[in-house]
């Protein structure tokens, strides 16, 4: 049902948005894009298929657009060119009003700082995403404290952010998203800014919570020993270029080029 | 020397539209300037006639209830009585209508601009150099069209303060929204927050502790105008100060220049302690 589907997207940014546009369709490449318009390409034909149910995974490197493709799934970054469809919605097609209602009952996400408010509790951040939408107080509290429980933040309810660790705000961050209740969830390196241990109970929790939930998980990370444990499927982009998608055993054995094997060789190795 | 062919004056076009104004536009500002001086008169009639003590007991309930200090609260209530105890409560109580007037209007005026300023670049343009032509400008300029279009009197020197003190509090709730973090602003969009939701619900009360630190330096700036507001009808401590430099009555003039003092102090520790108190949640 909530399938993704991204078709040709570029996004550039800066300098001679148009030219740039051209320079990246006809195959030149980023370094000389920039030299001729001063533009940067952050995305450069993507197309990605994301099936419903299923944790789908962008990996790259920092500066290969992965937070800039995750954000133009809810817009909170415009296309240059390109669609994206959202089950048969286009969302690149949706006016302001429809893109707000959109986000409020489509779409969740979770961010690399977490971004929640410093001025409201944890239960009134966790709740954010259902009071928008003007569900009542009691109601939104109710659903609210139950994916506090949920993500073990018991207890915490009335703390406000700054009281709380680093791995406890993105439990906060997570009840957030899971409250809103939408089909499909975004996790902008979600967990990357967290210390190993945490680290990986937050994947393992995300794992188990998902075996009951069965949401549509975009999650971007540059972590490839994440990618594989928590993904169904992963794309690799660089330099805003898709460049190989499969399952992680398809990565980790057939790497599409060099770029991709490399990436995998250290992990071969570590498991040799 | 500078080819005279090649110099403008400005002076004649400026002198005729401030004419035109007077003539033709004087009722709009005589409107404006009563509706200004009924609020201030207001104000005044308040301040001036409430019981000293009783004014005294605000002071220190609003410096408790900013910082939670009895120490400072006591300090604000000392001084207070001190300004009564130099003979000049009744001055400082009209400098003090003044100033609650233009940072009245101030706030009015600046917070808006401020968020405009914040949100759109043309806005920006626009606004910075306007806001440093109004902190250089010496305020002499603008007081002489200010007296023909409002007449002598209160209402003139009013407008002469805000010209001079609304800047830092546009820059400054200018720099407060800029400076949100705009992980937060993205967040609160990503769940379909309205661009006004998160004006008022999200970036306001983020942006609160710089829009305050930009009150207290209106007011600080509105204070040291009180002289020069005093030399167009304002009545109050601008008004003893210089009445001790024309008598050249040096004392008389220090008493009422430290009741500015005092009365800046004051306000600068009243306002600080809010900003601090909003920031530390």
């Amino acid at each position: 049902m909530s399938d993704i589907k991204i078709r040709n997207v570029y996004k550039i940014f800066g300098g001679k948005t148009q030219k740039a546009l051209e320079l990246a369709k006809s195959g030149i490449d980023k370094a000389e894009i920039l030299r001729q318009s001063g533009a940067s390409v952050g995305l450069n034909d993507v197309s990605l298929d994301i099936p419903s149910g299923e944790i789908f995974v962008i990996m790259g490197l920092s500066g290969s657009g992965k937070s800039t493709l995750v954000r133009h799934i809810n817009r909170l970054i415009e296309p240059t060119a390109g669609e994206i469809y959202h089950g048969e919605t286009n969302i690149v097609g949706l006016n302001r009003k429809e893109l707000r209602a959109f986000r409020m009952h489509k779409v969740s996400m979770v961010f690399q700082s977490f971004g929640l408010e410093p001025h409201r509790t944890v239960l009134q951040n966790a709740t954010y995403g259902l009071r928008v939408r003007g569900t009542p107080r009691e109601e939104a509290d109710k659903v609210g404290l139950d994916w506090i429980r949920t993500v073990g933040l018991e207890g915490y309810q009335h703390k406000y952010p700054a009281e709380l660790s680093g791995g406890m705000k993105q439990r906060v961050g997570l009840a957030r998203a899971l409250a809103a209740g939408t089909d499909l969830v975004l996790m902008d390196e979600a967990f990357s800014a967290l210390d190993p241990l945490i680290r990986a109970d937050m994947q393992d929790q995300l794992l188990q919570l998902q075996t009951n939930l069965h949401k549509t998980i975009v999650f971007i990370t540059h972590d490839l020993e994440e990618a594989l444990h928590i993904g169904n499927r992963i794309a690799i982009l660089k330099d805003g270029k898709v460049v190989q998608t499969g399952t992680p055993d398809e990565i980790l054995n057939h790497p599409a080029d060099d770029y991709v094997a490399r990436f995998v060789k250290g992990r071969n190795r570590a498991y040799a | 020397m500078f080819p005279e062919g090649l110099s403008i004056s400005i002076r004649r076009p400026v002198n005729h539209s401030i004419e035109v104004l007077v003539a033709d536009y004087g009722h709009i500002f005589r409107a404006i300037s009563d509706f200004i001086l009924q609020l201030l008169l207001a104000i005044e009639s308040v301040l001036r006639g409430a019981p000293w003590w009783a004014i005294i007991i605000v002071f220190v309930g609003l410096a408790y209830w900013g910082s939670r200090r009895v120490g400072l609260s006591v300090t604000v209530g000392g001084l207070m009585f001190a300004v009564g105890m130099l003979g000049l409560w009744d001055q400082t109580m009209q400098t003090l209508a003044l100033m609650l007037m233009a940072t009245l209007l101030s706030i009015l005026i600046g917070v808006p601009i401020g968020i405009l300023t914040a949100k759109s670049k043309g806005m920006r343009l626009v606004t910075l150099p306007v806001l440093d032509v109004m902190q250089t400008m010496p305020s002499f300029v603008y007081l002489i069209p200010a007296l023909m279009l409002f007449g002598l009197g209160k209402v003139p020197a009013v407008l002469a303060t805000i010209i001079y003190s609304v800047p830092p509090l546009i820059r400054l709730t200018d720099l407060g929204i800029r400076q949100v973090n705009h992980e937060v602003v993205e967040a609160v969009t990503a769940f379909g927050g309205s661009p006004t939701r998160i004006l008022f619900k999200t970036e306001m009360p983020l942006a609160l502790p710089t829009i305050m630190a930009g009150l207290n330096q209106t007011i600080m700036m509105a204070l040291s105008m009180v002289v020069v507001a005093s030399m167009i009808g304002a009545r109050g401590l601008g008004e003893t100060v210089l009445n001790g430099i024309q008598t050249l009555d040096v004392g008389k003039g220090l008493e009422a220049g430290l009741g500015i003092v005092i009365l800046a102090v004051v306000l600068d520790r009243i306002t600080q302690s809010f900003g601090k108190a909003q920031g530390g949640e």
